[in-house]
């Protein structure tokens, strides 16, 4: 092939000026304003992230502090806005507490599986080959078994705990990385543009990290933001059963799973942390949805 | 197409291997159930014959070779607390995880396809908006809360439905919804916007500009052809529907797989959960086999792929 225009189409394609850094952030909110669920999701992360990271300055009580003789507590009652649990712990203080352990657990399941899972996808999609097959393969095989009941199983015979629930999370979730990259990938080798690159002979290296990586950001962002929800839902039923991130640790899983004992009696143990895994994976999917329609319009409405 | 199918089913039994040797090697190498089963402070020599009992003293790859020998065969061991036969244990709780599972499907789709069609039909009407909404919140709202609530609401308060346990109808009643909600929340988005595309072609414009009513325009024209996919979909993911079933069975203490794996996984009790594994993979792989060939029966291009 003796395509012969050199330099041009990767030249306009990295050097993005600073003005327009800058526009596209104004793009970004002007665009969020025009949709409300965009917005709403937006607003529900950037409180849980507020949360998460000034919540041990906002807790009017200690979430680990046991006190026997406020136990059951109903809300609104002796300062304590949500009530409290079986221990007398606030529960208000608990849930904030735990919005960190979901937002942890969110985020770096997310760092750890997309890393490893884009990796994986850019070598099978890009040298293809034996690699590719055998990759690929294992990827079938992991997909064709239940996400959560991976999670559960890997979950309970390596132990419990954060950082186990973590691993086993991201071992569970690596395979939708894998898969949506290589085909990512694969579609990219075949564009104009790297073709072009390939006949003015940049080298494959040169051309994995200059055209095909700048490429992949926004699969890999849109992704992202559409797995956190399920990995902190997942980690939600995965201590809610028991494993994952133990007691007196507050995640919003287990406390459901010790108030649930008090169901006939005190109906805020099982109400108040459920409301707060609801709204996170509300906020995160609507997010995620508002980034997959505005970035990628072909995708729309899956 | 009968390459593909065999193509197809190599993997079926490629993938229930795996499972299986992933997770022997997993709970062989998180330790040796040895000392759950005796006083931390038991003679060497009743440890030792403990583990020769079971077999836990030899090398792994002889354990592992033996173990898959013998679980093609339909022996995992027998259960490391009631020394029965783990099979069929497991194969016992098949019939209350179907039960369930199947119950939901029926309930959600009676649900989600009417649902999805008037959506799509009233497009952006009051109707439309709140179904939408519904789909949004149905998919936020973890199951095991929603089970919960459902409890809360129907036995602790109401005192009209049992909280738990499994023997007749009614018991099936909340288990039922609540794995039912995240499927009808799926189910009816797919349907709608599947919908949507079919009403947007060109047949159904000439249909309606003919003056076909619309009762029959839904029914005869539209309906017939976005319910391929729907289906397609609908058998896709019968396996996040059987994963939920094992969250569900736990919160309603229904008899089934879920709640005997989970209970099996507290316990360590190793053939147990290797059995239960075992069918699962075995279940979801072929659903999966099945939803494949179906997809491959609509649309061509696979089949010759």
């Amino acid at each position: 092939m003796t395509v012969n225009f050199p330099k041009v189409p990767h030249a306009a394609n990295t050097q993005p000026l600073k003005s327009k850094k800058q526009s596209a952030v104004a793009a970004f909110f002007s665009n969020l304003m025009r949709s409300w669920t965009g917005m709403l999701g937006f607003l529900i992360i950037v409180l849980l992230l507020f949360i998460s990271i000034f919540g041990q300055w906002i807790v009017p009580y200690d979430p680990l502090l046991a006190d026997f003789g406020k136990k059951l507590l109903p809300p609104m009652t002796d300062g304590h806005l949500l009530g409290t649990d079986q221990l007398g712990r606030d529960i208000f203080s608990r849930i904030i507490l735990g919005a960190r352990i979901s937002v942890i657990i969110g985020v770096t399941t997310v760092l750890i599986a997309g890393t490893f899972g884009t990796i994986v996808g850019i070598i099978s999609g890009y040298f293809r080959g034996w690699i590719d097959v055998i990759l690929m393969r294992i990827v079938d095989v992991q997909l064709s078994f239940p996400f959560i009941l991976l999670v559960l199983v890997i979950n309970a015979i390596i132990g419990t705990g954060l950082r186990n629930i973590i691993i086993s999370l991201a071992i569970g979730g690596w395979v939708i990385f894998a898969r949506v990259i290589r085909s990512e990938v694969l579609a990219l080798r075949e564009k104009e543009f790297i073709i072009a690159s390939v006949a003015t002979g940049v080298s494959r290296i040169g051309i994995l990290f200059k055209h095909i990586l700048p490429n992949l950001f926004t699969p890999i962002i849109i992704l992202s933001s559409l797995q956190i929800g399920t990995y902190i839902i997942a980690e939600a039923s995965v201590s809610f059963l028991g494993f994952g991130v133990q007691p007196p640790e507050p995640a919003w899983g287990n406390m459901l799973n010790e108030g649930k004992d008090y169901i006939f009696s005190s109906w805020w143990l099982i109400t108040f942390p459920g409301i707060a895994i609801m709204f996170t994976a509300l906020g995160v999917n609507l997010f995620g949805d508002w980034l997959r329609d505005t970035l990628d319009p072909e995708l729309k409405g899956e | 197409m009968l390459d593909y199918v065999i193509k197809r089913l190599i993997q079926v039994v490629v993938v229930v291997l795996l499972a299986l040797t992933v997770v022997f090697f997993l709970i062989r190498l998180s330790g040796d159930p040895t000392a759950l089963f005796l006083p931390p402070d038991a003679p060497r020599e009743q440890i030792e014959e403990f583990r020769e009992k079971l077999g836990f003293n030899r090398p792994l790859h002889i354990q592992y070779g033996e173990f898959m020998v013998n679980a093609v065969q339909g022996d995992f061991g027998q259960s490391l607390r009631s020394r029965e036969d783990a099979l069929p244990i497991v194969l016992d709780r098949l019939p209350a995880t179907f039960q369930l599972a199947i119950s939901s499907l029926l309930l959600s789709l009676l649900i989600a396809i009417p649902l999805g069609v008037l959506s799509a039909f009233k497009r952006n009407s009051v109707f439309d908006r709140i179904s939408v909404a519904f789909t949004v919140l149905g998919q936020a709202v973890p199951s095991f809360w929603l089970g919960l609530l459902l409890i809360y609401f129907f036995a602790a308060q109401l005192h009209i439905l049992p909280s738990g346990g499994a023997g007749s109808v009614v018991h099936l009643i909340l288990p039922m919804i609540t794995l039912a909600a995240y499927s009808v929340a799926r189910f009816t988005r797919f349907t709608r916007s599947t919908m949507l595309d079919v009403l947007r072609k060109d047949y159904i414009r000439t249909a309606k500009a003919s003056g076909v009513p619309t009762f029959r325009l839904v029914g005869r024209y539209a309906l017939k052809n976005s319910l391929i996919p729907i289906i397609t979909l609908v058998a896709l993911d019968l396996g996040t529907l059987l994963g939920g079933a094992v969250i569900t069975e736990v919160v309603f203490a229904w008899p089934g797989i879920g709640r005997l794996l989970m209970q099996s996984l507290m316990n360590r009790d190793f053939p147990i959960v290797l059995a239960g594994v075992f069918i699962i993979a075995l279940i979801y792989a072929v659903i999966n086999f099945v939803a494949d060939l179906l997809y491959a029966y609509v649309n061509p291009q696979i089949r010759v792929k």
